[in-house]
């Protein structure tokens, strides 16, 4: 049992293919994992115990017929609540949406349903995906699987966790400001935020159009690999996909090497607000990357530095106008209906019943950063920094082939502590966004952990649009390098739940 | 109405005032889908069969650009002599109403598709008055409410409201007006000619059958006063959803008196919208708009720009049909008829089913006379529209051959053409099956007309006796015994002939 769910994605997907195991067996594994530790760790909003016993039978069912598997048949998966899932809960982490029973599965769920990958359950996370620690979820917090009184990380922390703890061996994440890689750097695994573009929004409730993207999870660069080659590829679904071929993600992985690449070192990604432990594991992967063969180049990117005021405008200025669909009258929560009240007073009880906090505040701002007379200070303004940083961003990529930075300047702090602080939350995202707001790719991966508080700490890697494949070529070397070094992954150091 | 509203004598407000229009007219394209969705665009399904996540806005859907909108868009804006964008966006217009399935409408705010255009409209005596065009651009219909349980159908004093989506996504093409400065006593009329003119464009085009009873284009007219001689604008009213040509005309007619009731005794005009009623002409009041509504307009970031290639636009360009005003002089010369003549049949909705007559072989005469006589009087009483009428040109082309070769006369044809209206088939059919062949057998007729002769013999003495007019009598008599069927010219002949008396 343990041996099962301590399996990487893709040596289970070989043993089911071989006959080894069943995916049925691989799925109850999994599920009676849940059962024993998702009371503590809560990672899962809704587990489709029948849904997902019901997959693997099917992938059983083929294996037994002769008809060849794909490279993920059979695996389990977590899955964040903000794809729609045709007949089964998506709640995006709000009460807005408790009941909800979408009629069509996302672009997404399509692919992996294809896949053959078995969808365990539906992942808690901050509400409408805004947040750094999953405490803006209306279900309650996910405890990070290190140190349960601590955040997993946000948006995506229940997917985080559920890799962390050996529910799942994969999941997906989205990413619209770092909600895929912060969370898997303070737990110790591997996310990536895929080219803006690479893979299907359709069916993804949006935060911020322009800057959500989904991505795989795992906790190994490979089955990350074999994830992102699962969901990524066109969409005719969705105006914003890229009309182009997967960037070869599994090969890359596969064949991991840094030898003769040029590595860039940001110079704004350090300073003030990184927690020392966090600043020396870093150097250590920068010597490393030295060490395996690449030239570090340094970089200055002033433009970095307005990143997070000029996200903190446009995702709020684009969140008013998505949720603004939230209104009670088709889907979802419907407050006040007593027969007495308008439409328009229904709506306005819904939202305030349904919405947290955070999201009231986004919606706030937002709606003032697009006001008449407003615009072009902010959202206008916002939009130039945005050039500035893509523009940065194409200059360091003439000399580098990848950069390098802390995904994110600290460990998982405890819950609790910046809950009442947005600004030090926000904080948690400042290496992230300028990917996000430039469209490219970037992964985190674990660097070590913390000296001073044993915790894990992420690698961040940044690649040029449509060069995704750079990130696992690095990032394998880099995880193989560090594996040998350590002589176990990561992941082993973190405490039994 | 019962709200009674001030007005002075449409004479005495010219006196003093100069009018300023803006007329807003949104057309639903004919597209087969949704502008962002594959829903069909079909009347006339159940409420809320027509809808899908996107058009619904569920959580999670996103919008694809419908093509053939934006080809229809661009053949407008290129009808209407506009510039076409090299590149441009969608933009969201955000504001809640619950047939909004998003609570923001995607359509376009400062990159129009087209803009900077003009429409020559041609006033019934034959002037020709140049509107501008400041833009025209795309965007999405909202779903519709029903309000149960008031008095009027409004929302006031209703106790529920019910939604049909099946609208929501529809392509709309919302084109606006520069300033229509200068048209003085005429603006109504211009009002009026612009929205008939902008219609035969539309329909010429293809892109959408611009029904106005259909709610297939919408008119606001916006009206403001100045005072003669002045240049400044007043302020000014939007009067919405003004939905026949007449009553585009009665509208800003009635505005020019109210606005000027008000400012002639010094008061002051609101700038807010105007509901128009059918029945007595009136407008009354809707919703204030004290400042510009905030829309918080951005670009919409589901949809990537729109970049038409400029070869594709000049290819639309040329595949442009001839304009329907230049169409209009051309017909009206070819077929030597008066400008009341062709606005007749302009009004009629006969001009396009006469083309095709004499397209399909009819002479044009012929084609004018079936259309505007026989047929308009059936449409006429069946309150439909000509081109809805069960019948085709080329079997209206056929009835005409028929009457030429002298297989009918004019009393049969009519009996053919109520066959074909009765869905009894085409022409010929209809001959065979109600036997409406006139008498052509010589040996028939002789026998009729000498039958006729002995039973009016002292007809057959004026006529011997030179009164050929006479005639007539024994004429309607042959008619008569032959059930209308015979050749009435040749019936004639024969009379004469028999009577020897020279025609």
């Amino acid at each position: 049992m343990t041996d099962i769910i301590k399996l990487t994605a893709a040596e289970i997907a070989a043993r089911i293919a071989s006959g080894e195991l069943t995916a049925v067996e691989v799925t109850e594994a999994h599920l009676a994992r849940i059962d024993a530790v998702d009371e503590k760790v809560h990672a899962f909003l809704h587990i489709d115990r029948e849904g997902a016993v019901a997959q693997a039978r099917a992938v059983d069912a083929k294996r037994e017929a002769g008809e060849k598997l794909g490279p993920l048949a059979g695996v389990p998966l977590a899955l964040k609540d903000i794809f729609t899932t045709e007949g089964v809960p998506t709640t995006v982490g709000s009460k807005i949406l408790e009941g909800w029973l979408p009629p069509y599965d996302a672009t997404l769920v399509k692919k992996l349903k294809a896949a053959d990958v078995v969808v365990l359950g539906k992942t808690n996370m901050d509400e409408f995906a805004m947040g750094s620690s999953t405490e803006n979820s209306a279900y309650g917090p996910t405890g990070n699987p290190w140190d349960l009184t601590r955040i997993p990380g946000g948006s995506g922390g229940g997917s985080s966790a559920a890799l962390a703890s050996y529910e799942a061996p994969l999941a997906i994440g989205t990413d619209t400001g770092g909600s895929i890689r912060q969370p898997a750097a303070v737990t110790g695994t591997v996310g990536v935020k895929p080219t803006y573009g690479g893979v299907s929004r359709y069916g993804m409730v949006a935060f911020s159009s322009s800057l959500d993207q989904g991505g795989p999870c795992a906790r190994t660069v490979l089955d990350a690999a074999l994830l992102h080659e699962a969901i990524a590829g066109h969409d005719p679904m969705d105006s914003t996909s890229i009309d182009a071929p997967v960037p070869p993600v599994v090969e890359a992985a596969r064949n991991g090497s840094v030898a003769g690449m040029r590595v860039g070192v940001v110079k704004q990604f350090r300073g003030e607000g990184y927690q020392a432990g966090v600043v020396q594991r870093f150097d250590e992967s920068v010597a490393l990357l030295k060490e395996l063969g690449a030239e570090i180049v340094e970089l200055d990117c002033p433009s970095f530095d307005l990143a997070l005021a000029a996200y903190y405008l446009i995702a709020p200025s684009e969140c008013s106008s998505n949720l603004a669909r939230f209104d009670a009258m088709r889907y979802g929560l419907r407050v006040g209906d007593d027969g007495t009240k308008s439409a328009e007073d229904v709506t306005a009880l819904t939202r305030e019943a349904g919405f947290g906090d955070e999201v009231k505040r986004r919606i706030i701002l937002g709606t003032y950063a697009l006001s008449s007379g407003y615009y072009d200070a902010y959202y206008g303004s916002a939009q130039k920094v945005r050039t500035l940083i893509t523009q940065d961003f194409a200059k360091s990529f003439e000399q580098v082939d990848v950069i390098v930075s802390p995904t994110t300047p600290t460990t998982a702090f405890p819950i609790g502590e910046r809950a009442d602080d947005p600004m030090a939350m926000y904080l948690a995202d400042v290496c992230t966004l300028p990917t996000n707001l430039a469209g490219n790719a970037a992964m985190s991966l674990p660097c070590g952990l913390a000296p001073e508080d044993g915790l894990p700490v992420g690698l961040q890697i940044i690649a040029p649009a449509m060069k995704d494949d750079r990130l696992y070529k690095v990032g394998a070397a880099v995880e193989a390098a560090f594996v040998e070094k350590w002589g176990h992954p990561l992941l082993e150091e973190a405490p039994s739940l | 109405m019962t709200v009674t509203t001030d007005l002075v004598s449409y004479e005495d407000a010219l006196a003093s005032y100069d009018p300023v229009m803006g007329l807003e007219v949104h057309v639903e394209l004919g597209t087969r889908t949704k502008m962002f969705c594959g829903c069909s665009t079909a009347l006339g399904a159940d409420a809320n069969a027509q809808t899908c996540p996107t058009c619904l806005g569920l959580p999670g859907s996103l919008p694809v650009v419908n093509a053939t909108g934006v080809e229809s868009a661009i053949k407008i804006g290129l009808a209407l002599n506009c510039e076409i964008a090299e590149w441009c966006r969608f933009a969201r217009k955000n504001y809640f109403y619950p047939d909004m399935p998003k609570n923001f409408q995607t359509s376009q705010y400062d990159e129009p598709i087209a803009f900077n255009g003009y429409l020559d409209v041609q006033l019934e005596d034959g002037e020709v008055f140049r509107v501008e065009i400041e833009r025209a651009h795309m965007e999405e219909d909202t779903g519709k409410s029903t309000h149960v349980g008031g008095a009027t159908g409004r929302i006031h004093g209703a106790s529920h409201s019910l939604l049909d989506y099946n609208r929501a996504g529809i392509p709309l093409i919302e084109i606006v007006t520069k300033p229509i400065e200068g048209a003085g006593e005429r603006a109504p009329e211009v009002a009026k000619a612009y929205v008939a003119e902008l219609r035969e464009v539309i329909r010429s085009l293809d892109v959408s059958e611009a029904r106005m009873d259909k709610g297939q284009m919408r008119c606001d007219v916006n009206l403001s006063l100045r005072p003669n001689g002045t240049e400044e604008f007043g302020t000014r009213s939007e009067t919405k959803n003004v939905n026949s040509l007449r009553s585009v005309e009665r509208a800003a007619r009635f505005e020019i008196q109210r606005h000027a009731a008000v400012l002639s005794s010094g008061g002051t005009i609101v700038q807010e919208t105007r509901h128009f009623h059918e029945d007595d002409g009136s407008t009354t009041s809707g919703r204030i708009k004290d400042n510009a509504e905030d829309y918080r307009y951005f670009p919409e970031p589901d949809l990537v720009p729109v970049a038409p290639a400029r070869e594709w636009v000049e290819e639309l360009r040329a595949g442009l049909p001839e304009m329907p005003r230049v169409r209009r002089n051309r017909l009206r010369e070819q077929w030597g008829v008066t400008e009341h003549d062709m606005q007749s049949m302009l009004n009629a909705g006969a001009v396009d089913p006469i083309v095709a007559t004499i397209d399909a072989g009819a002479p044009a005469d012929q084609a004018r006379k079936w259309w505007m006589g026989e047929l308009a009087r059936h449409a006429n009483e069946q309150g439909k529209a000509l081109d809805e009428m069960p019948i085709t040109p080329v079997q209206v082309a056929r009835v005409a051959e028929l009457v030429a070769a002298g297989d009918l006369n004019d009393k049969l044809a009519r009996q053919v053409i109520e066959g074909v209206l009765a869905g009894e088939g085409d022409p010929d059919k209809v001959v065979e099956k109600r036997g409406l062949k006139v008498v052509s057998d010589e040996g028939a007729l002789t026998a009729a007309v000498e039958e006729a002769i002995a039973g009016n013999q002292a007809i057959a003495d004026k006529i011997r006796g030179g009164k050929v007019a006479a005639a007539g009598a024994l004429v309607g008599a042959v008619m008569k015994a032959t059930r209308g069927q015979a050749d009435a010219a040749r019936v004639k002949e024969l009379i004469l002939e028999k009577l020897g008396v020279e025609g």
